[in-house]
């Protein structure tokens, strides 16, 4: 009996090894796409992976990469810098990913991508705006969307110049992105002589910021900016029109998404709301394109499935450029050609940034549907 | 002017309190009769808040426009529904575990809370939802430029909290229910062996437990108007926090650890820093603790040698 058992479990064995080699044989690309797929974020996350996974199919259906099929690999790091690096190592270790569509939260990007770094793997984040994501001499990290830094001297002059107000409240949510926006923004007001008349942070996660709200009135505060996501965004502008406060509220990239009226309590709260965002993707004739394939495949185009879909075609451009060589022929493609994608027409510097990114701010109509604000 | 942002400041304070004084009712009422923390209840929280939501939307469609009947059917209509949510939980996931170690219920009360969280994030979406502003406007105190005021929702939570306490403090305190609960509270094999129906009684709780955090949660969605299906985590650790502040097991306690918590979350936002306000009040409940090993009216247990 004994030597029957061991039989079968050889045997089994091998039957398991040669389904393990005809599955390397198939000859997928493998490309992970890692983001908050769970907790708070994970509407973010849904898109990203949403817009990435569109592309992927038009490249599969049109035949591949060489006629090898992509493959996209899901990891989910809840937006947690811990689970961000378990995902990291799953895709180098035990996916073999050939390249990296993400992560969302700078917070995650940032440690997860000195792993790809080590593994030489080519990382595009859709999202993740802090200036370190880039700022590590790191070949292999790019991203398709601009950086903190640009965006907090744009908002520092838009608060300043535009709006007029110099008594300006800053907020933001104690995470990589909402801090460090908010201390970009603090530089630049320091640069035109001008500090804050309150720098506080709030707690992710809670939906009361009554407290804070009465804190910033008695500030005297004509101008709040806020840094960070919107379920905190939406409560923190109620709360602020319920209490009478007649401020200007200032925010980042990330409440450039249409739930962000339903977050708010609905349009009429959204009256002196701006944000600063890439210039709208959806007037740009460079990306008719890719419009026309998402609005083909019934797929709505919200801000993060258009930045997931644009990091997609950047890492599909970049295989195909390098003719699916070595990373560093990668990497090189990149820095010496443009990407024509669903956010625009991109080429990127030494560093892996955006070169002239530009940011627009944008307010919100009777409706609640953004407009140029300037 | 600094009259005025104290004031707004306590009214703030307790209006959060009073939401925290409700939620942890259910943690207390579930730990006084079985002594075991219901992990998932701030997910039964959060369930609630979509209930509420989604019946609101189930009568706008049948073209109710009173607004104070919307309130009060949700209001009912939340509290039945998420109190079978209670009831089920405690059939799943507590009483086939009853006889095992006392950290198994715990393990599952974990699981069905991650359970709901997934469950409500697939079926609704992770995005944030919103619901229309059903009551606006405020009473003001003071000058056109230095006012405090209460919101006519935040009165309608500070009404709606004290009415349900004056109900669950009758049904605890005058009822057959009531002195069966206690009586099971007291101690379990005795209550079953004078013919009380003790796994009656603990499904009744877990109802009853429910049915608070669903006027919580009904009362919340109102007021600040959008949620999500991860709203339970923050929310079930603060009330959680105020239950054990006041003493866990006791229903004034409940209430008072509430107040204490969502005054001291005020206060401290307010004139010390928003950074630091969780540091400070979860400070202020060690040192309690530290004085008052067992809450503020929690009564010490008798261990019977």
């Amino acid at each position: 009996m004994k030597s029957i058992g061991k039989f079968l479990a050889a045997t089994s064995l091998a039957g398991s090894l040669l389904a393990a080699s005809s599955a390397f044989s198939a000859e997928t690309i493998k490309i992970g796409v890692a983001g908050p797929m769970t907790g708070a974020n994970a509407t973010f996350g849904e898109q990203v992976w949403t817009g990435a996974s569109a592309y992927v199919n038009e490249v599969n259906a049109a035949g591949g990469i060489d006629g090898k099929q992509i493959e996209l690999v899901k990891g989910d790091d809840a937006c947690e810098p811990k689970q961000a690096v378990a995902v990291a190592n799953r895709f180098v270790d035990q996916d073999k990913v050939k390249a990296v569509v993400g992560h969302f939260c700078s917070s995650s990007t940032i440690p997860a991508s000195e792993i790809y770094a080590d593994a030489g793997i080519l990382t595009v984040t859709p999202s993740s705006t802090n200036p370190i994501v880039t700022d590590r001499d790191l070949d292999t990290m790019f991203r398709t969307c601009g950086r903190d830094d640009q965006q907090a001297v744009v908002a520092g002059g838009f608060i300043l110049d535009t709006l007029k107000l110099d008594k300006v409240a800053l907020i933001h949510d104690k995470d990589t992105y909402g801090q460090g926006l908010v201390d970009a923004l603090k530089k630049t007001l320091a640069e035109r002589g001008v500090e804050p008349v309150l720098y506080e942070g709030l707690t992710r996660g809670e939906r009361d910021f009554n407290a804070l709200v009465t804190k910033i009135k008695s500030s005297g505060a004509t101008a709040v900016y806020f840094g960070g996501l919107i379920p905190e965004a939406g409560p923190l502008i109620r709360q602020i029109h319920e209490q009478g406060l007649a401020v200007k509220f200032v925010s980042g990239d990330a409440l450039a998404q249409t739930e962000i009226v339903s977050a708010a309590g609905g349009p009429q709260f959204l009256k002196d709301v701006y944000y600063s965002s890439a210039a709208d993707p959806k007037q740009d004739p460079d990306t008719a394109e890719a419009q026309e394939a998402l609005k083909k495949a019934n797929i709505a185009p919200d801000n993060y499935t258009l930045f997931g879909y644009a990091s997609a075609q950047t890492i599909v451009a970049a295989l195909k450029g390098s003719n699916n060589g070595e990373t560093e022929a990668q990497v090189d493609w990149l820095r010496n050609n443009a990407v024509k994608t669903a956010v625009g027409n991109l080429a990127w510097n030494e560093k892996g940034d955006v070169k002239d990114f530009k940011f627009v701010f944008y307010s919100f109509d009777d409706k609640g549907a953004p407009v140029a604000a300037n | 002017m600094d009259f005025y942002i104290l004031a707004q400041q306590l009214v703030n304070g307790i209006t959060l309190g009073s939401i925290y004084g409700l939620i942890a009712v259910g943690y207390t009422m579930v730990y006084g009769v079985i002594r075991m923390i219901n992990f998932a209840h701030g997910d039964v929280y959060m369930v609630s808040a979509y209930v509420a939501a989604i019946t609101l939307a189930v009568l706008h469609s049948f073209g109710v426009d009173s607004v104070p009947f919307a309130i009060i059917s949700v209001l009912v209509v939340t509290c039945f529904i998420t109190g079978v949510y209670g009831w089920t939980i405690e059939r799943v996931a507590y009483r086939p575990l009853r006889g095992s170690t006392k950290l198994a219920p715990l393990i599952s009360a974990i699981g069905i809370s991650l359970m709901l969280q997934s469950y409500v994030q697939v079926a609704q979406g992770a995005r944030d939802q919103g619901v229309p502003v059903l009551v606006s406007g405020a009473l003001r105190l003071g000058t056109d430029k230095d006012f405090a005021q209460i919101t006519y929702m935040q009165l309608v939570i500070l009404v709606a909290s004290f009415v349900a306490m004056a109900i669950l403090t009758y049904l605890i305190s005058y009822t057959t229910l009531g002195r069966q609960c206690r009586a099971t509270q007291q101690n379990r094999h005795i209550s079953a062996v004078l013919g009380v129906n003790t796994d009656r009684i603990i499904s009744s709780v877990f109802v009853i437990g429910a049915a608070t955090a669903a006027v919580g949660g009904v009362l919340v969605t109102f007021n600040y108007g959008s949620f999500n299906f991860f709203i339970g985590f923050v929310m079930g650790i603060k009330a959680f926090t105020a239950a054990v502040l006041g003493g866990i097991g006791s229903l004034p306690g409940a209430i008072l650890g509430g107040l204490v918590l969502g005054l001291t979350e005020a206060l401290f936002a307010g004139y010390v820093s928003t950074d630091y306000k969780d540091v400070f009040a979860f400070a202020l409940l060690i040192v309690i603790l530290f004085f008052r090993p067992y809450g503020l009216l929690g009564r010490p247990e008798i261990q019977k040698v």
